[in-house]
């Protein structure tokens, strides 16, 4: 029994000890809002900017500490006045691109905004290149037809 | 001339693609096992989710914290000037810190640079009982409690180790634990190469 549980703390140590870049356990205490208004706000921003430690999860969403410092960064460069094209470029020049969800069409992220519609054209170009072979040939073959029954 | 084969003009197309679609198809193909090696390749790497710094090449921040020996004292980017230092991210909280602190320990011991360290979000107790345990190989240690000015380095986790040059230009970091390799075969030419543009 004993035995079992210490495997059990082992393997949980060793998982933890595995964690390459760590996180801090911290207070998580939630931030306080003065009005609805500025909840609002704060909710729409953060839904917009990635969390830069889980990066499939939005700052809004995302229970890392250092998404709870950033997010507590945002509500206080928002209550010093800044706007939000502010404080994206605050989190960028720090972050990079990344932290945004629509990074600005740029010389290196326009593949990542056209690359799906160049894919789409080119698909179908190539569908309409055989789809108009085909009807040709079979246009062809019709009156291929016509011949050999007459 | 009443040769009872078809000539090549109207003899029906053999069922199947164009060669040129065999060919398209052949190169996507080999192109999508191309994307999938890359992937399973990468999936080994401990770094594949690690972000480019976007501070590479730009003034490092500036700041004053307190020391973390004599909080009344604050140490900062002013006192750094002049010199390349590394400045290394770390938290008694961090296991992967403890994983790489003989080889920072090693790095630092041999004088080339400053090595700074940034205690980040920490109890200054359990920073110093740390350092006194595994050893203090740091310059000056400065201690960010709250961790506001880490986002200023584009800290997102620990340890983080970024080298400054003597101009504050940041010109590497690296996200992770420091392994021998990664200090012999990035820090240490970059470190020559800082020091050669000075």
């Amino acid at each position: 029994m004993s035995a079992v549980l210490r495997a059990l703390l082992l393997a949980l140590g060793l998982a933890l000890g595995a964690a390459a870049h760590a996180q801090p356990a911290g207070d998580a205490s939630p931030l306080r809002f003065r009005d609805g208004a500025e909840e609002a706000r704060f909710h729409r921003l953060t839904a917009e900017l990635r969390c830069v430690m889980c990066q499939n999860q939005s700052l809004a969403d995302s229970n890392a500490q250092i998404a709870h410092d950033m997010r507590r960064e945002v509500l206080a460069l928002m209550r010093q006045g800044h706007g939000d094209a502010d404080i994206k470029r605050f989190l960028v020049e720090r972050y990079g691109e990344f932290v945004l969800y629509r990074p600005a069409v740029d010389t290196h992220t326009w593949l990542l905004w056209f690359g799906p519609g160049l894919v789409l054209l080119g698909g179908g170009l190539a569908v309409w290149r055989i789809v108009r072979r085909r009807a040709a040939a079979a246009r062809g073959a019709a009156s291929d037809d016509g011949e050999q029954e007459w | 001339m009443t040769a009872p084969q078809d000539t090549p003009q109207n003899a029906p197309r053999p069922p199947g693609l164009p060669p040129v679609a065999i060919v398209i198809g052949a190169l996507f193909f080999l192109g999508l096992v191309g994307l999938m090696l890359y992937g399973v390749l990468r999936s080994g790497d401990a770094d594949r989710d690690v972000l480019p710094s976007a501070l590479i090449g730009k003034p490092a921040p500036q700041f004053a914290l307190p020391v973390l020996h004599d909080p009344s004292v604050r140490f900062g980017s002013a006192d750094l000037r002049g010199a390349p230092y590394v400045l290394n991210v770390w938290g008694s909280w961090c296991a992967a810190c403890r994983d790489e602190h003989p080889v920072l320990t090693a790095f630092a011991q041999t004088k080339r640079v400053r090595v700074v360290g940034y205690n980040w979000k920490d109890e200054p107790a359990d920073a110093l009982r740390w350092l006194e345990r595994f050893g203090n190989p740091f310059f000056v240690v400065v201690a960010d409690q709250e961790g506001r000015h880490a986002l200023d380095w584009g800290v997102a986790g620990a340890p983080e180790t970024f080298l400054v040059d003597g101009a504050g230009i940041v010109r590497w970091k690296h996200t992770g634990p420091l392994t021998e390799q990664v200090v012999r075969g990035q820090l240490l030419p970059a470190l020559e190469q800082a020091e050669r543009a000075r």
